[in-house]
């Protein structure tokens, strides 16, 4: 039995009154594509960013490969800073907002991991940068800035950036949720590229059609923690129960 | 009346004003770099999680912030060796009056430029594994720092001309040299005249530069 590359026991996280979710466990084998659904408010992103710690869960166990969080209540006092650079260095995370650093030039923001964490030289940081980009895409877009690029350029950059760590898991945070409709096809098809590589990735997602087809498991949150999983054929086209039947009807109203 | 303009003795005490303006600049170098480095500290003490750490350097600002920079260079000079047996030169009480001051203002300055920026971009710092002082040397101050350029500039100006107070404790500079010069020729109209147009003739052309300095740091937008 192969070890899964994330796993999640017990995980719990509030905001003041306001639970979002009480004990979630997930397993993430190496290569799995996991889809995670939900309404808004669901917790997804909370979720998602609780895996690499920029929000603390309350309590709860990650692992991920030989590195284990835990008891995060006393986060502070547990796991120094180093701790919690060490992980989020093997997990590559893409933001819907993109967040790219704008005084920074495209190959600049995909080199600064190598530089300022790996210590990389600069020229190979940019070699290595200039990889992940033409992965991308943006191979001639290296020396621009990024108020110059298309959301979906700026969001490729990203992916590139989280690329360019070379991390075991990969976390996708509503990718195409601040883009324009025209933009979304470019993102999606980068993603739909990396998951035909086996790479690990969790996305939270509104396009269920892409869930569908490029998801191997999806997860929905729903009641306080994961509601109901399985495959896409199982979730998305026999759906078991009520809130999950609930919310992908609500989606279909306005297909055609 | 007709007042007989008479610039000739402000000229003929050229090398007085030269060596005022020499410890204008040297006052005004030392306050700036010392005002601005430790504003940054004080600013980064503010936001520390570290209570003490934070309620000192609220308390510094304040306390710096709400007293006028004259008494303190007076109290620095005159009170502070009974206190604590060591001698303060003029220039010694000037610096620390000035710096001190600049501090406050500018470690608000810092603050304000530092939450300007957005929470993903600390994120994504993070995400890719950076420790909080890496995401501040790289991300937030580069970008804090190109918004407050023109806050700073004007803080620059303000300890240029805040060096005219050292006279106070009789310190060489311009306004020391120009007084002097006037009880000596009794043409105080003609020596502050001139004063305030070196200040002007010096001042203008830094703040041209640092309009510049702001056009290139834009260059990303």
């Amino acid at each position: 039995m192969p070890r899964p590359v994330l796993k999640l026991s017990g995980l719990k996280k509030s905001f003041g009154e306001n639970e979002v979710f009480s004990e979630v466990d997930l397993e993430v084998m190496a290569g799995d594509r996991i889809a995670i659904l939900g309404a808004s408010g669901s917790g997804k992103s909370t979720l998602l960013r609780c895996i690499n710690v920029l929000e603390t869960p309350d309590d709860g166990v990650i692992e991920i490969g030989d590195i284990t969080l835990s008891g995060l209540q006393n986060l502070a006092k547990d796991h120094s800073e180093r701790d919690l650079c060490a992980l989020r260095q093997r997990v590559g995370m893409v933001f819907q907002q993109f967040n790219l650093f704008p005084h920074m030039t495209i190959i600049g923001n995909v080199a600064e991991g190598l530089v300022t964490v790996r210590g990389l030289g600069k020229a190979d940081a940019e070699k290595r940068a200039m990889a992940e980009l033409e992965k991308v895409g943006l191979g001639d877009k290296a020396k621009t800035y990024p108020s110059r690029l298309s959301g979906g350029q700026k969001q490729r950059v990203a992916i590139a950036r989280a690329l360019a760590m070379e991390p075991e898991i990969l976390l996708f945070d509503e990718p195409t949720s601040a883009l324009d409709p025209n933009l979304v096809g470019e993102v999606l098809s980068v993603i739909e590229q990396l998951a035909s590589e086996g790479r690990t990735m969790l996305l939270v997602t509104h396009e269920i059609g892409f869930a569908y087809h490029v998801a191997n498991r999806i997860v929905f949150l729903a009641d306080n923690g994961i509601y109901e999983t399985g495959t896409p054929d199982e979730l998305l086209k026999n759906p078991k129960r009520p809130l999950t039947q609930q919310f992908l009807s609500d989606h279909q109203r306005f297909q055609f | 009346m007709t007042y007989h303009w008479n610039f000739q003795t402000v000229f003929d005490n050229w090398w007085a004003l030269a060596v005022g303006l020499q410890g204008t600049l040297r006052l005004f170098v030392v306050c700036f770099v010392l005002g601005m480095s430790f504003g940054l500290v004080v600013a980064l003490g503010r936001r520390s999680p570290n209570r003490v750490l934070s309620w000192a350097s609220t308390a510094f600002v304040e306390f710096f912030r709400n007293t006028p920079v004259l008494v303190q260079i007076l109290w620095f000079y005159f009170a502070l060796p009974i206190l604590v047996p060591v001698e303060i030169s003029p220039f010694t009480a000037a610096i620390m009056g000035i710096s001190l001051n600049s501090a406050a203002y500018s470690a608000e300055i810092y603050r304000g430029g530092i939450q300007s920026i957005e929470p993903g971009q600390w994120e994504a710092a993070r995400a890719i594994g950076m420790t909080g002082l890496q995401t501040l040397r790289r991300i937030v101050l580069p970008q804090a720092i190109r918004r407050i350029v023109p806050a700073l500039t004007n803080r620059g100006i303000e300890i240029f001309k805040m060096s005219t107070l050292a006279s106070v404790v009789a310190y060489v500079e311009l306004l020391q040299q120009g007084k002097l010069i006037a009880s000596l020729n009794f043409n105080p109209l003609e020596v502050y005249t001139v004063i305030a147009a070196l200040f002007l003739i010096i001042l203008y052309p830094m703040v041209r530069l640092t309009y510049a300095f702001e056009r290139h740091l834009q260059r990303s937008d």
